[in-house]
């Protein structure tokens, strides 16, 4: 009898190959998880020291970096200060940005609505590998396509140059459609099917369904795809340099040539010596993007905590 | 519960038993003809003839998957755009089942409770004014009345009537089902459809939920899928039996639980198969 629990003890006790395993996989996978939060680290801390070289090395004031309307880095203005006003592109962004996402939120959550409540079919065998390929479409060829066929539309139409904030927001609304959709479309998904089949059978019809139910069920995953399009507009730099214009000036109109944070930093990253306050400048830009993107990663978080209240 | 030396009594067991209520008092208020639904080229229900008398309490019983969820959906049309249904469906002489009929109207007469209680995530009062809104009504009155009355048929307003801004999501199961049978009375229909209505609930509420239904029945009529036998036997008046899609027995519920004239529905209630 002793001897029995005694081999049963040790039969329990060995460190088995499944328990060696196990081991080895934790490992695996946190050290994967180590390398990923050192780089994320990395990437924060070096932009950060980089970008706030600008006030501390070069003792550029955080108020006139935010506030100043004339971006020249290389140049000193009257008072001997280098002229690093970052608000046209600030403003350059935040303007296209929000322009881009309300001009894209009615197209995408309509064409949610169709894709997944009115045509699911005809939604998943067409609409679906649409909204794929466009995602898939690189940059650089919707920004050539602005740069041909929206551009002189643009100019066309409203005069100018054609290059500016509209050119940029037509580009823009496309380039970030495809996000939003795909994302309201697994929101409306996510609304259980017990709640349509809860209204219709009250004698509502579909699109009051659609609109009192499914759309307000909906809300705080819709509102996640809008803001993810928004943080993805937000940092886009190829496509809009290419039809925005690049003159760092504040927006007087949407058809002036402009420039956001990201076409700012493309066409300049390049021309300036590391160190230098033109280069320290761009670095603080490239700050700006960095936290505006957490910051919409924390409305993102917020909104998704205030939907599972519900 | 059933007596077994009834049933083995019946030397001779039919194929299928019929009886159609014809109590003058309580006149037929739906009828299904020649019912068939498919889906796709799968035929979920054929021979599903059944009546249904007014002001009485039927219930569908059968195995798993033997059509009779399917045959309950198919009644308000809830099945349109899952399944095909052919056939006639006859409310108050009136082929329902037909494309020139306004299927939301149609639902205002024929309502349906679920399965799984399923209120908006709306307030309690909203959740009952939903229906009656979408219908224009807006005066706060008459739907404060509604409201009100509704709750008390449901036999949930002593519970709630202090709370009736509050989430209808924070009611426990048994509240939040018999909200949706409420929710479901405040348009005021003919029919009641039930689909398995306390099968989500623990017994204290399900038998709660029977209560309030044998009261409804003065109001409604009522047609209930039920799992539960002993629940069908307690409620209801008729009873029809499903097996694989057709309807084998259909009787007063007395006779199908004491004297069924069919095989398999015998070995059903008593509870050898299913």
């Amino acid at each position: 009898m002793m001897k029995s629990t005694q081999q049963l003890e040790q039969q329990l006790k060995r460190h088995s190959k499944a328990a060696k395993l196990e081991i080895w996989g934790k490992v695996v996978s946190f050290s994967a998880l180590i390398l990923i939060v050192a780089v994320v680290v990395g990437i924060i801390g070096f932009v950060a020291s980089k970008g706030l070289a600008t006030f501390f090395t070069n003792h550029v004031s955080l108020w006139d970096f935010l506030s100043g309307k004339s971006w020249n880095p290389g140049v000193t203005d009257a008072n001997g200060k280098p002229e690093v006003g970052a608000l046209p592109m600030i403003m350059g962004s935040f303007l296209i940005t929000v322009l881009s996402a309300i001009v894209a939120t009615p197209f995408a959550i309509g064409t949610a609505v169709f894709m997944n409540e009115i045509s699911p079919n005809k939604g998943a065998k067409i609409l679906q590998p649409v909204t794929e390929l466009l995602v898939g479409i690189p940059s650089v060829v919707y920004g050539f396509i602005g740069l041909s066929v929206v551009v002189p539309a643009t100019r066309a139409i409203f005069g100018g140059s054609g290059f500016g904030i509209l050119s940029g927001t037509c580009v823009l609304f496309v380039m970030i459609l495809p996000t939003v959709t795909s994302m309201s479309v697994d929101a409306l998904r996510a609304v259980p099917r017990y709640y349509r089949e809860a209204s219709l059978a009250l004698g509502a019809t579909q699109w009051q369904t659609i609109y009192k139910v499914v759309l307000r069920a909906a809300t705080p995953g819709l509102m996640t795809a809008v803001v993810f399009g928004m943080a993805r507009a937000f940092g886009e730099a190829l496509a809009v340099q290419m039809v925005i214009g690049n003159a760092a000036l504040m927006p007087g109109s949407l058809v002036d040539p402009s420039s956001t944070l990201t076409s700012v930093l493309t066409t300049g990253i390049g021309n300036t010596v590391m160190g230098s306050l033109q280069n320290n400048a761009l670095w603080s830009l490239a700050l700006v993007l960095l936290l505006m993107s957490l910051v919409f990663n924390l409305i993102v978080r917020l909104i998704g905590r205030k939907g599972r209240l519900q | 519960m059933f007596l077994s030396n009834d049933v083995q009594e019946n030397t001779e067991m039919l194929e299928r038993h019929i009886v159609q209520p014809a109590d003058a008092e309580h006149p037929t208020i739906l009828s299904t003809e020649d019912l068939h639904v498919y889906y796709g080229k799968k035929e979920a229900i054929s021979e599903g003839d059944l009546r249904f008398a007014s002001n009485q309490i039927t219930a569908l019983i059968g195995p798993s998957g033997s059509g009779k969820s399917t045959f309950l959906r198919s009644l308000n049309r809830m099945n349109d755009r899952i399944a095909t249904v052919t056939g006639r469906i006859m409310y108050r002489g009136v082929d329902i089942n037909q494309p020139s009929i306004d299927v939301y109207e149609m639902r205002r007469r024929v309502g349906m409770v679920f399965q799984r209680p399923n209120p908006f995530a709306k307030s309690i009062y909203d959740n009952i004014a939903f229906a009656l809104r979408l219908r224009g009504t807006t005066d706060k009155h008459e739907l404060d009345e509604i409201v009100e009355t509704s709750l008390k048929q449901a036999a949930l307003w002593n519970q709630v009537k202090d709370d009736l801004n509050k989430s209808a999501l924070a009611l426990s199961g048994g509240q939040a089902q018999r909200l949706c049978i409420a929710r479901a009375i405040a348009v005021k229909p003919d029919i009641l459809l039930l689909d398995e209505p306390a099968s989500a609930l623990d017994p204290v509420s399900t038998s709660q939920l029977e209560d309030t239904l044998l009261e409804l029945k003065q109001n409604y009529s009522i047609i209930i899928v039920t799992h539960n036998m002993q629940q069908a036997g307690r409620i209801s008046e008729y009873t029809a039996f499903f097996n694989q899609g057709r309807v084998l027995e259909y009787d007063t519920t007395s006779h199908i639980f004491t004297n069924p004239q069919v095989q398999i529905t015998s070995d059903y209630v008593s509870g050898n198969f299913g």
